[in-house]
This record gives structure tokens, C-alpha cells and sequence, in this order.
């Protein structure tokens, strides 16, 4: 059998899905097209994935140790040779750290997002299938969690907790899951009346079955768009919590605590806290654009109609 | 914006949870209050006491009883408005929140009113000119500023506007040459000085605000900004729209009158939310510019293990933050003549 990139198209775009596996694809390959008209959501896509790839060799391309302290080549300028974004108060090679923080630093952010969508998608689905009291109670626990103030709280838990990246992870985790459950319960009333519902019930599944086999599937959709335009805000949380010295703990090179440690050098050595700030904003914005433009996708309303 | 609550649910419905919210949220507080690894009382005896002194304090501070007491009686403390005493300051936690609340208030207040002066106009003119370079461009921008880091920003903004152009003062409030001038009477100190007629304290106070507030500002211009660009596309698709411009009225009398005049309410609504956030997101930028507000009071009371100034800096945060949501419910509905009943 002749693959050619023609006829894969046709298969993947095909109107009339022979198998589950081929509609998904279909799904996701019109999405990925669709996309592929944003220019800012392309740009997006394009500084992720150099990310992962630092995420996932950054260690081996940083060109010094990253907690290798040299005092005689401290607060070096960008563009010195062989340091080429300059050097820290304690002479670390800020590339090279920059490099290695990319992980500690997204690692929150993968951390949350993988508690907090399933958090708040059982929640939402278990509320919105089963209903009666159990939604009632659900939803107002989700509600009084909304109305928090989300750094002030996890501040309060990192600080009841001390200080360190797993509570940190834990405190940005339990002030982030409400919307995720808000969003998973609307959708599930959505299909509650659906016929298939009802004919699964009949069928005599139970109803912890319902809600993990037929109502959690179609949940997962919009909860990823979520998790999308939410994580510019989890990273920036995380990095300020790094800040405030209430996240990753030294010498790991966090780069909200990069940030908080430039600071003291801030007014005569200004690349030390400028660097890591950058890489920062370049994340969040990647994400941001990637969020804007699926939402645009898969938003009609806001489409323009030509 | 997701987090918050969606505008034109029942005013009552949401009055008649806020007690139930509240008491959430002393609940949460109470607990983060029991989970601490540091034991209060050997805090107060120091940790070479005796056991008979160490339970004698225990007992002193109610920690021997069960804890659904121990949660009553804390109710009934923040009920008198007793939040516990500040081991750093030495004075009553309330006192010490009331003192340094009009440093934020100030702050977010002129914030807020900086993303409405710039974010209502820039999404009007993103709304009408959408799909040009200005919606584009004005887009890019918003973006940014949901993905800068605040504290970050505010660093630079010190290094640039203060220690390389000169053009505002450092960190703080106020100079140190003005500092205890003016009776402070509101606890805002533009206000303050205003009224003590003290023109120059004024300046100097606003030179030091402004800074602070435009950083913080720039993600409540971000966010207003893109809800009117929103809500005015809602609006631009309306027949009434349509009508209006066959009638022959100018453009800018159909988007500033009739478009973003009905956009107002929810508009309102989402700036009352964004003000709320503002009084939360403040703390980062306090700690970068040193400025004595409730933000940074709680990180400070925090990296000292002042667990009683946290807890009640929350407590409060959090019931201004119950307060606005309730406002912004209670503003739709006596503004928008179509929530009321027939």
C-alpha cells in the first residue's frame, strides 16, 4: 500500500470516520489546520516547543554547571566571552541556569495542571450527573473557593506549610481547581438529557460508571482549553510565589527566585534580574497566544462572518 | 474571566450564600491555622519550658479542647473583631490591618482608574477597527500584559523610571524628609495632605504612586481592554445598531452612545471584579516598591512565622473580595432594567 502525504490527508479529513481512532485524528488535525491561519497562535506553538526541548536537554546545553559558584567571575556583563548572558552574584553562569530552571519552573506548572484539571473535572461531572444535595454541597464548596483570593491563600498555605516547590505546587493546585469544576459541571448538565445517557442507564451502568465513561470524556475538551489560557497565570503565580522565596528553594535556578535574587544587585548589575524576567514573559505570552488563538478556533462566536 | 462569578445570577441567591461563603472561608482559615508545624503555645513558652508549663499554656490558649470549640470560640473572636495579637508588632492584628489597609486601597484605587482610562477607549477602538492592525495590534498588547510577571515589571520600572531617567522617587510612600508631616485622618496620604493643605506632601506622594499604580494597573488595562472589546462586539452586532446608523447618526455617536452605553452595566460589574483582584494582586507589587500595604504586611508577618497577622490579613482580603463580588451582583441588578421583575 502506496502513504502518501495526499491520501493521509484525505483519511484524516474524511467525512465519514471508519473507526473511533480516525474521527479523534480528524478532530484534531482540522483543529491543528485551523490554527495553522494564527499567525500569533503558530508563533505560540513555536516557542513551546523550544521550550520542551530545553525542558528536555537544557541540562546538557548549558555551557557551565549551573550551581558551579566562581567568585572571581561574578556580576560579569552579558557578552562577556564564554558567558554569554553574564553572570550572577555568586559568578553562576546565567545562561546556563536559565537553561536548567526551565525545569523546576515548568515543573509546577505541569505539576498543578495535572491535579488540577482531574480535580476539578470529577468534581464538575460527578456534581452535574448525580445532582440533588451532593451538586448542591459540591458547588458551594466551589464557590467559597472562588471567592478567595488566590495568591493571598496560597501564601497562607505556604506558610503553614513552609516554604518549598511541593507545597507550592499544593497551595497554587487548591486555589485553581473551582473554574475547572464550574466548567465540567456545565457541560455535563449539557448531556445529562442525552439520549445515549439514558440509554447507557438502562443498559444498567451504574452511575460512577455514567460519569467516568460517558459524561468525563466530553468534559475533557473545553477543560484543556482551560488549562491552556490558565497557564500564563499558574507560571506567573508560580514564579512570584519563587519571588517571595516561598517556592523552589535555593540553589535551584527557579527563575522567579532568579528574579528575587537580582534584585539585590538590581541597580548597578542589571542583568541579573532582567534575564530570568524575560523568560518568564516569554513563556506566559507563548502560552497566552496559544490560549487566544484556540479559543478563537473553536470559539464561533467571535469569528468574523465573511 | 472564569474565576469569577457569572453577572445576573439571582442578587438574593448570592446574598443568602454569603454567610455560608464566609463561613467557608473562617473555616479555611481556621485550618490553615490547626495544619501549622509550629505549636503556638511552645511559641509562647519558648521551646525550654517545662511540660507542666507547656500544657498550662495549651490550656491557656484553649488547644486541649476538641476542635469543633476550638473552632467556635474562634468564631466568636473574629465575631468581636478580635483576630489575635501580631507577635512582630505586638499590637492587635485588626489594629495593624486597619493601619496599613488605606496604603493598598490607595493603590489599587488609582490602578483601577488607570485600566479604565485606558482599557474602556482601547476596546471600543479595537472593537470598531476589529480585524485591523490596531485590533491586532492592541491585542498583542493586552496579551502582554497578562503574561508579564508584575514584580519583574515593577524592578524594571524602578531601574529605568527611578535609578536611570530620575524622573520618579524610590521605593516607599514617601520621601524621608516628608514622612510624619501630615496628621494622617483617611490613612490616604494624597488625601491627607490635600486636606492638611500640605501641596507639597502631595506631590511627593502622588510622584511616589505612580509609578506602583501604572505596574499594577497594566493587567487591569489588559483585562478591561479585552471585555469591552467583547461586550462592545456583542453590542456592534444588534439590530438597534443597524438602525441607528441607517438613521444617519455619526459612527462615533453609535459606538461612544448607543454601543458602549449599553455595554456599560456589565462593563461596571467586570470593573468592580478587576478593583477586587487589584486589592489581591497589589501584594507582589508592594513588595517590590517597599509600600506599607496589607500585601505587604501579610508576606512580611508571613517570612516572620506571624501565623495570627497572616490569617487575619487573609481573613480580611478575603471578605473585601466576598464584599466586591456581592457589589457587582447587587450593581446588575439595580442597573440593568432587564433583570427586574415584570
Amino acid at each position: 500500500m502506496t502513504v502518501s502525504p495526499a491520501s493521509w490527508r484525505a483519511w484524516l479529513l474524511s467525512e465519514a470516520p471508519a473507526s473511533r481512532l480516525q474521527a479523534r485524528l480528524g478532530r484534531a488535525t482540522r483543529l491543528g489546520l485551523a490554527l495553522g491561519h494564527h499567525p500569533l497562535a503558530v508563533a505560540g506553538v513555536g516557542v513551546l516547543a523550544v521550550l520542551l526541548v530545553v525542558v528536555a536537554i537544557g541540562p546538557w546545553l548549558a555551557p557551565q554547571d549551573p550551581a558551579a559558584q566562581n567568585l572571581d567571575a561574578r556580576l560579569l556583563p552579558p557578552g562577556t566571552p564564554g558567558f554569554f548572558l553574564g553572570t550572577d552574584e555568586l559568578g553562576r553562569d546565567i545562561l546556563s541556569r536559565l537553561l536548567c530552571g526551565a525545569r523546576p519552573t515548568l515543573g509546577i506548572v505541569a505539576l498543578v495542571a495535572v491535579s488540577v484539571a482531574p480535580l476539578g473535572l470529577v468534581v464538575g461531572s460527578v456534581a452535574g450527573t448525580v445532582g440533588g444535595w451532593i451538586d448542591a454541597v459540591l458547588m458551594r464548596v466551589t464557590d467559597i473557593f472562588l471567592a478567595f483570593p488566590r495568591l493571598i491563600l496560597a501564601l497562607a498555605l505556604v506558610g503553614a506549610l513552609g516554604p518549598g516547590l511541593e507545597n507550592a505546587v499544593l497551595a497554587i493546585a487548591l486555589t485553581s481547581w473551582p473554574p475547572y469544576a464550574r466548567l465540567a459541571r456545565a457541560e455535563t448538565l449539557a448531556v445529562r438529557r442525552s439520549d445515549f445517557i439514558a440509554a447507557a442507564r438502562l443498559y444498567g451502568a451504574s452511575t460512577p460508571r455514567l460519569v467516568v465513561r460517558h459524561v468525563m470524556p466530553l468534559c475533557l475538551g473545553s477543560v484543556i482549553v482551560r488549562l491552556t489560557l490558565d497557564m500564563a497565570g499558574i507560571i506567573l503565580t508560580a514564579a512570584g510565589l519563587g519571588f517571595l522565596g516561598l517556592g523552589a528553594q535555593p540553589p535551584s535556578p527557579e527563575w522567579g527566585a532568579m528574579v528575587s535574587s537580582g534584585r539585590k544587585v538590581l541597580l548597578d548589575h542589571w542583568w541579573v534580574a532582567t534575564m530570568p524576567g524575560v523568560a518568564i514573559c516569554v513563556v506566559a505570552l507563548a502560552f497566552n497566544l496559544l490560549g487566544d488563538g484556540l479559543r478563537d478556533v473553536l470559539d464561533p462566536k467571535d469569528t468574523p462572518t465573511r | 474571566m472564569g474565576r469569577f462569578r457569572a453577572p445576573g445570577r439571582g442578587f438574593w441567591g448570592g446574598l443568602a450564600a454569603v454567610p455560608v461563603t464566609v463561613l467557608g472561608l473562617l473555616l479555611v482559615t481556621f485550618v490553615i491555622g490547626r495544619v501549622i508545624p509550629v505549636d503556638p503555645a511552645l511559641g509562647l513558652v519558648g521551646d525550654r519550658a517545662s511540660a507542666d508549663a507547656l500544657a498550662a499554656a495549651r490550656t491557656g490558649l484553649g488547644l486541649d479542647l476538641p476542635l469543633w470549640r476550638q473552632f467556635l470560640a474562634y468564631l466568636g473572636a473574629v465575631a468581636r473583631g478580635d483576630l489575635g495579637m501580631s507577635v512582630l508588632t505586638g499590637r492587635p492584628v485588626l489594629e495593624d490591618v486597619a493601619r496599613v489597609f488605606p496604603a493598598t486601597l490607595e493603590l489599587a484605587t488609582l490602578a483601577t482608574v488607570l485600566g479604565v482610562g485606558l482599557g474602556v477607549p482601547a476596546g471600543v477602538v479595537a472593537a470598531a477597527r476589529r480585524g485591523t492592525w490596531i485590533d491586532h495590534g492592541l491585542r498583542v498588547v493586552g496579551l502582554l500584559g497578562y503574561s508579564v510577571p508584575v514584580f519583574w515589571l515593577g524592578l524594571m520600572g524602578l531601574l529605568l523610571f527611578y535609578a536611570r531617567l530620575d524622573w520618579v522617587p524610590g521605593p516607599g510612600r514617601l520621601d524621608v524628609l516628608y514622612e510624619g508631616l501630615v496628621e494622617p485622618r483617611t490613612g490616604l496620604l494624597v488625601v491627607d495632605a490635600l486636606l492638611a493643605g500640605e501641596g507639597e506632601v502631595a506631590r511627593n506622594a502622588l510622584a511616589h504612586l505612580i509609578l506602583p499604580a501604572s505596574i499594577l494597573g497594566l493587567f487591569s488595562v489588559a483585562s478591561i481592554a479585552r471585555m469591552t472589546r467583547a461586550l462592545m462586539l456583542d453590542q456592534l452586532r444588534q439590530e438597534y445598531i443597524t438602525t441607528a446608523r441607517l438613521k444617519g447618526l455619526s459612527e462615533a455617536r453609535v459606538l461612544w452612545g448607543h454601543a458602549l452605553g449599553n455595554a456599560a452595566v456589565p462593563l461596571l460589574t467586570v470593573i468592580v471584579l478587576s478593583y477586587a483582584s487589584l486589592l489581591e494582586g497589589s501584594v507582589l507589587t508592594e513588595i517590590v516598591f517597599s509600600w506599607p500595604g496589607l500585601g505587604f504586611y501579610i508576606t512580611n508577618s508571613l517570612l516572620n512565622a506571624d501565623m495570627n497577622a497572616v490569617l487575619g490579613g487573609t481573613l480580611v482580603v478575603g471578605a473585601v473580595f466576598i464584599g466586591l463580588n456581592l457589589l457587582s451582583d447587587g450593581l446588575y441588578r439595580v442597573l440593568d432594567p432587564r433583570t427586574r421583575p415584570p
